[in-house]
């Protein structure tokens, strides 16, 4: 979704010169991504954060200087993989570069916290910055949106509509984390279509218009502060409100003429959402109402194909896989603070069972469930593990929910369907103390950022394996090598048999991470060395790019279920400033 | 064209029976499709949609009615009797307002009412003067279907009407043209209108009369005794009077790179499309569905598609229904159905067949082995026919399709049905043998 926001500013292709249409969201000619082109101009912006003070001055130029180091995030490579039917990703790092600045950012602002102040004041002087800000947001304000990352290869406009209802705090980080997230999955999308190069040109040109664009906006908001604030400030409310204010004008597009400019990115984007698709696969036909191309019938890549989302020190990435013709996997994350003013985070990851009907709408209304119920109770001073209890509670409520509206529905076409049903795990992590919640079989790992102190499986599976390894009757190989292992004994959604929450709390001497993930990511890194070796050295400090690394992990290894993993740095970080 | 405006033009509605999955390298996607009209009437629209037309209206439609009246019509002398009381029973069933001729068949076509290329509009008074013109008829002279086809397309092209239709009763074979010129004759009027056929007696050929029902989106059957043509010809021409919009067509988009291996009409009769389509732009092909009332019809559809990678969902085929209008344009009649493919490596989920698909695939085979039996049988091949036969009675039996069922067991003797075990009669009556060739393709829904 964000991605699309320049295509009004282009008038001809960058890749190959040929004019656009407006509304396209690929070449006419050569297929190159349009949606690529927008994003980066955000990201050179974002960049002067990282950079501190070099970078947001030259846009261009620090974008390249960053570029290199990223270009590697395997996780972008992967996502065109799964999504695109090209699997060419690799040879184009290149295009990965663009990418690669917005992440850095995207932490950066997440982390920098503290830097907030020292950020907001560049901002002022650079109007620049501003207006990154500005369209990030104005792509879709949520969070859910803002993973969108995939929303580029699907229909943007959807995931923000979807987009969860994240704290406000949380929107600001989105903002961030969405450059990321789109910068990511611009550079892969490019990537599998071989175009990915030339961007570059495209991107700097609108990114200059879109700084004044911003600059003006904050003026009339009369928060100036609050686009170059919100980046930054993730903890804040005060900022994180105006962020979020930015974010909706922005999104809301037409809205406010007045506003702006800042509006013109998202304009664009709107209009190619809806019509004018063009297909990902052949890049030959324009896609139908109903998804499909009409030139070669395949189906587009949906908005939760491939999702990301940063917000404060808290990371998730989803991916539909290798295997699976939809992502049945959903995640929720967020930051909230303690009556105390402590700083907490608090991630959660469903896994929809896929013998059951809309596997996929249980995921995601539990995952939204349990996310905006502990974001309310740890304010109000609920212990985190009776809040993560409740939480279950009213996941398991929101999936039961979806059974009633299925009798009425669907019953006539398929009486054999079973209830909507889901996993659930989910994290609370405070200053000293780490909560876990599950049922099902998807887990939580500890990862101490020592790797030499050893790392942790925080979870028992609700799972034949576990229960005949729990049982003495197998060996956990044996168990696990079963075509049965996976067969889950619980379950959120109305057929379950009773509901056993499971929690579990803990107090960890070190800093880690803590790694919240779906089976999809499990089978492949099962054992807690395993998962720690998979995970990258600076998961803490970067958890987005450890996030897409670890996706990209199971993806390499064969990605045959839908991949989900959230990261959340232990100790939750005051202000979001991260501990690298 | 303004003819129909929305108001009097059916529902419609698509439903797409099928499994979407395929196994890695799959191709092959069957789908059933099942075509529903509703708010026109076969039962009269004054009872199923009165919201479309007042009482005893219906919309604008023309019927020509094609007797036999060649010789051996008068063998026995009641068949001509019967044939005339089967005519004028249809002419008294036309709705007032509609147009209407009837034409003697010999080797010639001979308007016999109203005459002079003109049609004449059914009311009270028309259709007692067209009952009297029948009395008129008389056997005498050949056969030459062809000629009456063509007669009869020149007197429905001369109305400006939405329905056109035929009625075509013949006792003998085409002797009197080449069969050239019958198909020639039917090429020239297959879109023009649709026709029913009907064999009475036992001395016509099963192959020519389906072949002129077919080729004219009509029915075919036999009416083995005289007697029974009046009934017969009141049935045909009450479902004549129930179509409601013609020239529906069935338009396939398929993706590129995709084969479209066969459609073809599966209830209530099988029938052979894939020959018919019409290109329709790109990747886009209509094949004809004739006129419709209210009523429900059921495709089976096969499109080999080009294999995608496990994981990957592709839309195989969107069917929808359209009316041709002239100048090229479409009228569409909105509903569509997707057939989908989407590659999977769970061998529970690319292996299993769809009921829909399995019970039309079995009853498409039974109407082809019937016709395979049938025609081994008259060539003397009896050891074939009753592998043929036996084949087609375990069909039969296990789909249930009872009338078909009946009908085998006048042509061979049942041992088992379960396994298809059966014994040739040596003596089997033509009419009866007739009767099963006719309604071979006559199918059954899968049960519910």
């Amino acid at each position: 979704m964000s991605q699309m926001p320049q295509q009004a500013a282009l008038s001809k292709c960058p890749s190959c010169e040929e004019p656009l249409e407006s509304g396209d969201r690929f070449c006419g000619a050569c297929g190159y991504d349009l949606s690529a082109v927008p994003a980066r101009p955000s990201d050179d912006p974002t960049i002067a954060l990282n950079g501190a003070v070099p970078p947001q001055s030259p846009w261009p130029a620090p974008t390249p200087g960053e570029i290199p180091p990223r270009p590697a995030t395997p996780p972008g490579a992967h996502v065109p993989a799964a999504g695109g039917p090209a699997a060419d990703a690799p040879p184009h790092a290149a295009s990965a570069h663009p990418a690669s600045p917005v992440q850095g950012i995207a932490a950066t602002n997440a982390r920098a916290d503290a830097a907030g102040d020292a950020v907001s004041a560049d901002a002022h002087r650079h109007p620049t910055p501003a207006a990154p800000a500005a369209p990030s947001p104005g792509a879709p304000a949520q969070p859910g949106a803002s993973p969108a990352g995939p929303v580029p290869h699907a229909g943007t406009p959807r995931a923000s509509a979807s987009g969860a209802p994240a704290p406000a705090s949380s929107a600001h980080q989105a903002a961030p984390g969405r450059n990321p997230a789109g910068a990511d999955p611009q550079a892969a999308v490019p990537s599998s279509y071989g175009t990915g190069v030339p961007a570059a040109p495209g991107p700097h040109p609108a990114a200059p218009a879109a700084q004044p664009a911003s600059a003006g906006d904050t003026a009339p908001n009369g928060a100036p502060a609050a686009p170059v604030q919100g980046p930054p400030v993730q903890g804040r409310p005060p900022a994180s409100g105006t962020g979020v204010r930015l974010d909706r004008r922005a999104s809301d597009e037409g809205v406010a003429g007045g506003d702006d400019y800042t509006l013109q990115a998202p304009d664009p984007r709107v209009a190619p959402e809806p019509h004018a698709a063009v297909c990902v696969a052949c890049r030959a036909g324009r896609v139908d109402d109903d998804g499909y191309c009409e030139n070669c019938g395949h189906a587009q890549p949906r908005e939760r194909d491939h999702m990301e989302q940063e917000c404060g020190p808290v990371a998730a990435v989803s991916d539909r896989g290798l295997r699976h013709h939809r992502n049945e996997d959903a995640f929720a994350v967020g930051t909230t603070t303690l009556p105390d003013g402590a700083p907490v985070s608090v991630a959660v990851v469903c896994d929809g069972v896929s013998s059951a009907t809309r596997p996929d709408e249980a995921s995601l209304a539990a995952s939204r469930a349990a996310n905006a119920s502990l974001l309310d109770a740890l304010p109000r001073g609920t212990h985190p593990q009776q809040a993560m209890h409740e939480a279950i509670l009213a996941a398991s409520e929101a999936v039961d929910a979806l059974a009633g509206e299925q009798l009425s529905e669907a019953r006539d076409h398929a009486p054999q369907q079973n209830a909507p049903a889901c996993t659930i795990v989910g994290a609370v992590v405070t200053a000293g103390l780490l909560v876990v919640g599950w049922v099902g079989d998807s887990r939580v790992y500890w990862i101490p950022v020592d790797r030499s102190a050893p790392a942790a499986r925080l979870t028992e599976d609700d799972s034949w394996a576990a229960q005949m390894v729990a049982a003495g009757l197998m060996g956990e190989a044996e168990a696990y090598a079963d075509h049965r292992a996976h067969a889950i004994t619980g379950w959120l959604g109305a057929d379950a048999y009773e509901l056993e929450p499971h929690t579990a709390a803990f107090k960890p001497d070190r800093p880690g991470v803590v790694v919240v993930c779906t089976d999809g990511l499990w089978n492949y890194a099962e054992s807690p060395d395993d998962m720690a070796e998979a995970v990258p050295a600076d998961a803490a400090a970067r958890p987005l790019h450890a996030a897409r690394v670890l996706v990209g992990h199971a993806l390499d290894g064969g990605g045959h279920d839908n991949v989900t993993v959230a990261l959340v740095p232990f100790p939750a970080v005051p202000q979001g400033a991260g501990s690298a | 064209m303004a003819i129909f405006s929305k108001s009097n033009v059916p529902q419609f509605s698509v439903d797409v029976y099928q499994n979407e999955y395929l196994p890695e390298d799959g191709r092959e996607v069957n789908a059933v499709v099942t075509v529903t009209a509703t708010g026109g009437g076969t039962i009269g629209s004054a009872v199923a949609a009165p919201h479309l037309y007042a009482p005893g209206e219906g919309p604008s439609a023309a019927v020509v009615l094609m007797v036999d009246c060649s010789g051996s019509m008068d063998h026995p002398p009641t068949k001509m009797r019967n044939a005339r009381d089967a005519t004028a029973a249809a002419i008294d069933t036309l709705r007032d307002g509609v147009h209407f001729a009837v034409v003697a068949g010999t080797h010639l076509a001979r308007e016999v009412y109203p005459g002079d290329g003109r049609l004449a509009v059914a009311g009270p008074d028309t259709r007692e003067q067209a009952k009297q013109a029948l009395r008129k008829l008389s056997a005498g002279g050949g056969t030459a279907i062809g000629t009456w086809l063509r007669r009869a397309d020149r007197l429905l092209a001369s109305a400006d009407v939405a329905i056109r239709h035929g009625i075509l009763l013949t006792d003998g074979r085409n002797e009197h043209e080449s069969p050239e010129d019958l198909k020639a004759a039917l090429d020239a009027c297959a879109g023009r209108f649709t026709c029913d056929a009907r064999g009475v007696g036992t001395d016509w050929e099963v192959k020519e009369v389906t072949g002129i029902a077919s080729a004219l989106l009509g029915t075919a059957d036999i009416v083995a005794d005289p007697a029974g043509l009046a009934a017969d010809f009141t049935r045909m021409m009450e479902t004549a009077m129930g179509k409601e919009v013609a020239d529906v067509s069935l338009r396939l988009w398929t993706p590129a790179g995709a084969t479209v291996t066969f459609v073809k009409q599966v209830a209530p009769t099988v029938e052979e499309l894939t020959g018919r389509r019409t290109e329709a732009g790109p990747r886009t092909g209509d094949y004809p569905l004739g006129s419709w009332g209210d009523e429900s019809r059921d495709y089976h559809l096969c499109v080999a598609v080009p294999p995608a990678a496990v994981g990957r969902e592709m839309l195989a085929a969107r069917v929808s229904l359209v009316i041709p209008q002239p100048g090229g344009s479409v009228q569409s009649l909105g509903a569509q159905g997707l057939v989908r493919a989407v590659w999977t490596d769970d061998l529970a989920a690319s292996t299993s067949i769809n009921p829909q698909v399995a019970h039309y695939t079995g009853q498409a085979e039974l109407a082809e082995v019937i016709q395979e039996g049938l025609d081994l049988r008259k060539v003397g091949d009896m050891d074939g026919a009753t592998a043929k036969l036996g084949r087609a009675v375990q069909l039969a039996s296990a789909s249930g399709n009872a009338d078909t069922a009946k009908l085998l067991a006048k042509v061979v003797d049942v041992v088992d049905a379960a396994t298809g075990t059966v014994r040739l009669k040596t003596k089997v009556e033509e009419a009866d043998e007739m009767t099963l060739e006719t309604r071979s393709t006559k199918t059954v829904r899968v049960k519910k």
